[in-house]
């Protein structure tokens, strides 16, 4: 029969590998969008501006054809839009996570949250 | 470009301060920028929601590194934080928005005098290890190793329904008030469900990221995120965070405690004064 306390840690060895995994990837996900962010804001002292008369881009499509014309403030709204998505993408490898771990109760619990967040996000588009 | 590195100066500042104490530190961000710097609080609420995100995004990144954050509670307990914030989302207008104000600023108020005695209590920090039924069915008990202690924590929790309760008011608060819900967290944590202050802190660090992503979602197609405003300050928030986020390591529970309890101390003044209508 196997030690129940090493049964433990070898659990925790292994939840430890899963989560520096999903810490790499969080990591792409927050430089990718603080790199897009700061491309924008440098763009913006070449440019001596935004690229509109007034207002800024909060479309998708003002925002695509705004990057597409070089214009900063667009540049920095794509980049801000990635960073609201970093927690959508902290949830999702979570699950992917908990599924490695083998770990159904929290394979759900996580979808559900998943389920919700995007439900709320939708929610928050039409609105 | 003074501005902009005002910004980034004060996102700095802000992102390190609530990696700390796992808040999201809007309640600085925003009398800052809409007093000192006379920006309309549409857009001062805005680009608050953005650093709340990337302080969670940047801590969460040293956080999990350093296996300090409890992935289990947190995914179990926004659960009732998002429930919480549609519900407050899809009520606002039905409650009083007075009546919410006092009742959460009292709360906050009861919880500064519930830390202040647990600094007092001579034992210090105690770590709770009981047995729980539901913590083992949820398998939330864990461990962390705290730098300032040079020693690894085991720890177990209890009373997590009435965490899991405090959690969906903390949602409905921030759904319904447009409050972030940071602090509500922690004290959901360490006051009610017994979890010692660091792993509540970065726990509450990682949830409020995925609380605030729908309201953001929101404020950006609204056309509330003002690029030259919101830009420069997340970058100063995730630098902030990153730096933060390895000082609480390094610092003591009691101290975090310490600095903890004056900030919720000024929220908790300052709602229920909002409740009765003095804004500052």
């Amino acid at each position: 029969m196997p030690d129940k306390k090493t049964d433990a840690k070898t659990m925790h060895e292994e939840t430890r590998q899963v989560e520096l995994v999903i810490g790499k990837i969080l990591r792409i996900g927050v430089i990718t969008s603080a790199i897009v962010i700061m491309i924008g804001i440098i763009m913006y002292f070449i440019n001596g501006g935004g690229g509109y008369t007034t207002g800024f881009p909060k479309r998708f499509v003002d925002i695509f054809s705004g990057i597409v014309a070089g214009k900063s403030y667009a540049v920095i709204m794509l980049g801000i839009f990635l960073l609201i998505l970093t927690p959508v993408l902290r949830v999702v490898v979570s699950i992917y996570a908990f599924y490695k771990e083998h770990d159904n109760l929290y394979v759900i619990i996580t979808t559900v949250v998943l389920i919700i967040l995007i439900f709320a996000m939708l929610m928050g588009y039409r609105s | 470009m003074n501005s902009m590195l005002l910004l980034l100066v004060m996102g700095i500042a802000a992102g390190c301060l609530g990696a700390i104490l796992g808040i999201g530190g809007g309640m600085i961000i925003t009398p800052v920028l809409t007093i000192m710097m006379g920006l309309d609080i549409k857009y001062a609420i805005g680009a608050s929601i953005i650093s709340v995100i990337a302080t969670s995004s940047g801590s969460t990144i040293a956080y999990l590194k350093d296996d300090m954050l409890n992935l289990r509670v947190a995914m179990f307990l926004e659960i009732a934080t998002t429930v919480g914030a549609i519900m407050g989302a899809l009520l606002v207008g039905v409650f009083s928005s007075t009546f919410l104000y006092i009742l959460f600023g009292f709360f906050l108020l009861y919880s500064t005098y519930n830390m202040i005695r647990k600094l007092m209590d001579k034992k210090g920090e105690s770590i709770y290890t009981g047995d729980d039924k539901i913590v083992a069915k949820l398998n939330l008990a864990s461990t962390y190793y705290d730098k300032a202690e040079q020693k690894q924590v085991d720890y177990s929790m209890k009373n997590v329904p009435g965490g899991f309760i405090m959690m969906w008011a903390a949602g409905l608060a921030s759904g319904l008030l447009g409050i972030g819900s940071g602090a509500f967290k922690v004290i959901a944590m360490d006051t009610i469900m017994k979890m010692p202050l660091k792993p509540s802190s970065a726990t509450s660090n990682l949830m409020m990221g995925v609380t605030a992503a729908a309201s953001a979602t929101v404020y950006f197609f609204n056309g509330s995120i003002r690029p030259d405003i919101a830009g420069p300050l997340a970058i100063g928030v995730l630098i902030g965070a990153l730096i933060g986020a390895r000082v609480m390591q390094v610092l003591k529970p009691r101290i975090i405690r310490m600095i903890f309890v004056p900030i919720i101390l000024y929220m908790g003044v300052q709602m229920v004064l909002k409740g009765f209508g003095v804004n500052f």
